[in-house]
């Protein structure tokens, strides 16, 4: 076991646990009440083995590296990918340095970003735009010409749209370690770096339909569900059937009796509870399909909460800290 | 004259051959080593060596060699990084190329030492000509028996392979070189765990530079001691510096470590001073990576006293006045050169060669590219100089391999000791051209 503390709360966990698992757990702690100190993530799942270490979103300070060597870690340190020590002392949200280069990657994620929410599927549930609006500024400083690839349909089921792709490779490891075959991956290097399938191959396989789910951005969206609606005027149901392939629990999205998509259900931390078929997913719209089980759980924060902009005392929090941002940079 | 030890031979004619090269004092360290020594005993003389890695990071050789782990029933590797791509080096290509089976000779006597079974040279894809040459001079050591089944006698056996890249400069890097050697994308990995422990195919591998490699075998011959003897402080022996830019003798040196920079320039026995008799503006000291230093910079340290070629004087006073001794790419600037114009070669080289891993490196480098691309161009504002600064702050520290501090680096260096030169660039677009322009603002500074 290793004692941890981070942003000044104290854990004890076992060791071979991460800062980030270590802080995910402070938070879940019924009795703990403070900020949310668990670093946001983007590439990190915790369900897929060796992911994060790209994005660096999770970045924290060691302030102390342990206790039998006490001397603090030169640089930030990605916490998705890095071990607690006993008597190991953790910034993260207490750290000025911390959020200032945490504000510089979202800035880098985000520059070459089409930023066409108003058109994307997935707004309202996307990892950047939560991010972006809890860790970046309120105006870009990059005036070049933003990177374009083309759209394109790979297979029947999913969209790829690489212009808003964050290269978190989560994609690519789901494909590896719960299909049977993985058809994509990342082609060419550096900022042309694209996820691809080789030559106008299709992703069909049985466990496929995943790889939309763990896109934390709308690069990778469901053709069956493209511009059906904005997904905070849909309502998210818990719900199951007997399945052969898959556990069958799902949630789906409904307008009135229509089920318009099918997802698998996410934890707090926006992971999948438990991965679900192509089957369940592209192929069971009907209600009659489903055992409906009850309303999903929505976090009041999120955009898709039926309230979210209702709560103004929020909102005008949020505009003064966008103003404020706007009158440094000018 | 300074001491050689690697180079000494160079100029003896067919000296790339097994025969010319035995004939001058060649795989005496594999016969001393195999035959008269236990592995532990070559890595002890390694550490009392002093050697520090030759590719860029100075790490102590011995100590990583002693860091390798050793399972019972698991091979072990050697694997030497011949990936020099870094802009100014191209040592490792010299030697190769001239005197192949030193490297061969080093592999050999280093592979026995860690008990590696199999080796490999992992070669850049551009020098292809170089693979070629080093395996002609493998199957020679083959047929000599100094390679394969129980090399001369013994019962240590050794195969040595030669694997050509495809001409990536991050597959230098030695997790991306593993990837690759290994059949895949040369992306870095994210360390922990480190080569050591689990490496080509996750068994435990040292990877070293070509340089440190051949730097084995005169350890090996004169004791750890001795060679301790060479050089300065902790920065023992010789180093192969490739000199370029606007120098009268542009080449492959081998120096003394500790010998003065102000020596190494101007001395008729390395560069033979600046080209045409010209002054010196800048020099970047250790290939593109590392700092640039002005001329008053890299001849004397902050506190007045003459700079040495050696690792601790190089890096004296910190990144704010010094900078790094690194691979031993040394490039010359004269006063003709327009510092931000290098820096975007420099910018548009690390942009290219990001993996794109990582978003700081793989967004950041192409963005400071696209600003210094507008400065040159005659188009760029006042405020890109601060953005610029704060872009390379971004990235620096905060990436998975070194490749994003190694763009950081030149663009802050850059900024620290010419800064006027960028102002004057943004103000004056036309004087772009004028060479003279460059001349006047480096009298300013
Ligand atoms: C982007 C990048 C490129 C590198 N290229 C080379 C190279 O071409 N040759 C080399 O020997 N080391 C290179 N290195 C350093 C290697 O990662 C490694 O430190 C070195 O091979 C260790 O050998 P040494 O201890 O003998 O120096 C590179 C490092 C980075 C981050
Ligand atoms: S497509 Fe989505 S999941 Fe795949 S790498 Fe890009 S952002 Fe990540
Ligand atoms: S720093 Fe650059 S080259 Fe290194 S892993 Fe990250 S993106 Fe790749
Ligand atoms: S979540 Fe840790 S680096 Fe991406």
């Amino acid at each position: 076991m290793a004692k941890v503390t981070i942003d000044g709360h104290m854990i004890e966990v076992p060791d071979g646990t991460t800062i980030l698992q270590a802080a995910r757990m402070i938070v879940e702690d019924k009795d703990y009440v403070g900020a949310n100190i668990a670093p946001p993530t983007m590439c990190y799942y915790s369900k897929l083995k060796t992911s994060g270490g790209y994005c660096r979103t999770c970045i924290v300070k060691v302030t102390k590296g342990s206790e039998k060597d006490p001397r603090p870690m030169p640089k930030p340190v990605a916490s998705c990918r890095t071990n607690v020590m006993d008597g190991m002392e953790v910034q993260n949200l207490t750290s000025p340095d911390v959020l200032e280069a945490r504000k510089g990657v979202v800035e880098f994620l985000l520059i070459n970003h089409p930023l066409d929410c108003p058109i994307c599927d997935q707004a309202g549930e996307c990892d950047l735009q939560n991010l972006g609006y809890g860790h970046g500024m309120a105006k870009t400083r990059y005036d070049f010409k933003r990177r374009t690839f083309q759209q394109i349909d790979i297979g029947p089921y999913i969209k790829l749209h690489m212009t808003r792709c964050i290269l978190c490779y989560r994609c690519v490891k789901t494909a590896d370690q719960i299909t049977d075959t993985r058809v994509h991956g990342v082609m060419n290097r550096g900022d042309v770096s694209e996820i691809s399938t080789y030559i106008k191959n299709v992703i069909t396989n049985d466990f496929s339909g995943n790889v939309i789910d763990v896109c934390p951005v709308g690069a990778l969206t469901d053709r069956t569900f493209r511009f059906k609606s904005r997904v905070w005027f849909t309502k998210p149901m818990d719900a199951h059937r007997g399945c052969t392939k898959c556990s069958g629990k799902v949630a789906l999205w409904l307008k009135g009796t229509e089920v318009l998509r099918v997802t698998a259900r996410k934890n707090v931390w926006g992971e999948v509870e438990d991965w679900i078929c192509n089957e369940c997913r592209f192929e069971k719209k009907n209600i009659h399909d489903w055992t409906i089980e009850g309303p999903r759980h929505i976090e009041r924060q999120s955009v898709i909460s039926a309230n979210h902009y209702e709560n103004l005392a929020q909102l005008k929090l949020d505009v003064q800290k966008q103003q404020k941002q706007l009158s440094a940079l000018k | 004259m300074g001491k050689k030890l690697l180079i000494q031979h160079v100029n003896v004619p067919n000296i790339h051959t097994l025969q010319v090269y035995k004939e001058n004092g060649g795989y005496a360290s594999v016969e001393k080593a195999l035959k008269s020594m236990t592995p532990n005993d070559v890595v002890e003389e390694v550490k009392k060596s002093g050697l520090r890695g030759r590719g860029g990071a100075g790490f102590p050789t011995g100590m990583k060699w002693s860091f390798l782990a050793k399972p019972e029933g698991v091979d072990r590797h050697l694997v030497c990084n011949a990936d020099e791509s870094e802009p100014g080096t191209f040592k490792d290509r010299y030697l190769m190329e001239k005197i192949p089976h030193a490297l061969i000779e080093g592999m050999i006597t280093s592979s026995y030492a860690l008990g590696a079974k199999s080796s490999y040279i992992y070669i850049r894809g551009e020098y292809f000509y170089v693979a070629r040459i080093l395996e002609t001079a493998i199957e020679e050591a083959y047929a000599a028996g100094y390679l394969g089944q129980n090399i001369l006698g013994t019962n240590y056996s050794l195969d040595l392979y030669v694997q050509v890249g495809a001409g990536a400069y991050i597959c230098g890097e030695e997790t991306a070189l593993l990837e690759s050697l290994e059949g895949k994308r040369g992306n870095p990995r994210i360390k922990p765990p480190f080569p050591a422990v689990a490496g080509l195919w996750g068994r435990p591998t040292v990877v070293n530079n070509v340089e440190t490699i051949a730097a084995v075998c005169p350890i090996v011959m004169m004791g750890g001691d001795e060679y301790a003897k060479i050089g300065i402080g902790r920065s023992t022996g010789t180093k192969l510096i490739s000199a370029s830019g606007h120098i009268n003798k542009p080449g492959t040196y081998e120096i003394e470590l500790g010998l003065p920079v102000e020596e190494f320039i101007y001395s008729d026995e390395y560069c033979g001073g600046i080209l045409n008799g010209k002054k010196l503006k800048a020099v970047v000291a250790g290939g593109s990576s590392v700092p640039i230093l002005p001329a008053e910079l890299i001849l004397k340290n902050d506190k007045g006293e003459p700079r040495l070629m050696s690792y601790e004087s190089l890096s004296e006073g910190g990144f704010a006045t010094g900078t790094m001794l690194g691979s031993g790419g040394f490039i010359v600037y004269d006063e003709t050169t327009s510092i931000v114009k290098n820096l975007y070669t420099f910018a548009r080289f690390y942009h290219h060669e990001s993996c794109g891993q990582c978003s700081p490196c793989r967004e950041g480098t192409g963005w400071m590219e696209k600003i210094l691309h507008r400065i040159i161009e005659g188009h760029g504002k006042p405020s890109d100089i601060d953005l610029l600064w704060d872009i390379q702050r971004k990235i620096e520290g905060n990436t998975i391999c070194p490749l994003g501090d190694a763009a950081a680096w030149p663009v802050a260096s850059a900024i620290r000791h010419f800064r006027a030169e960028f102002e004057e660039y943004i103000k004056n677009p036309q004087g772009i051209k004028d060479v003279k322009h460059y001349y006047n603002v480096h009298q300013l500074a």
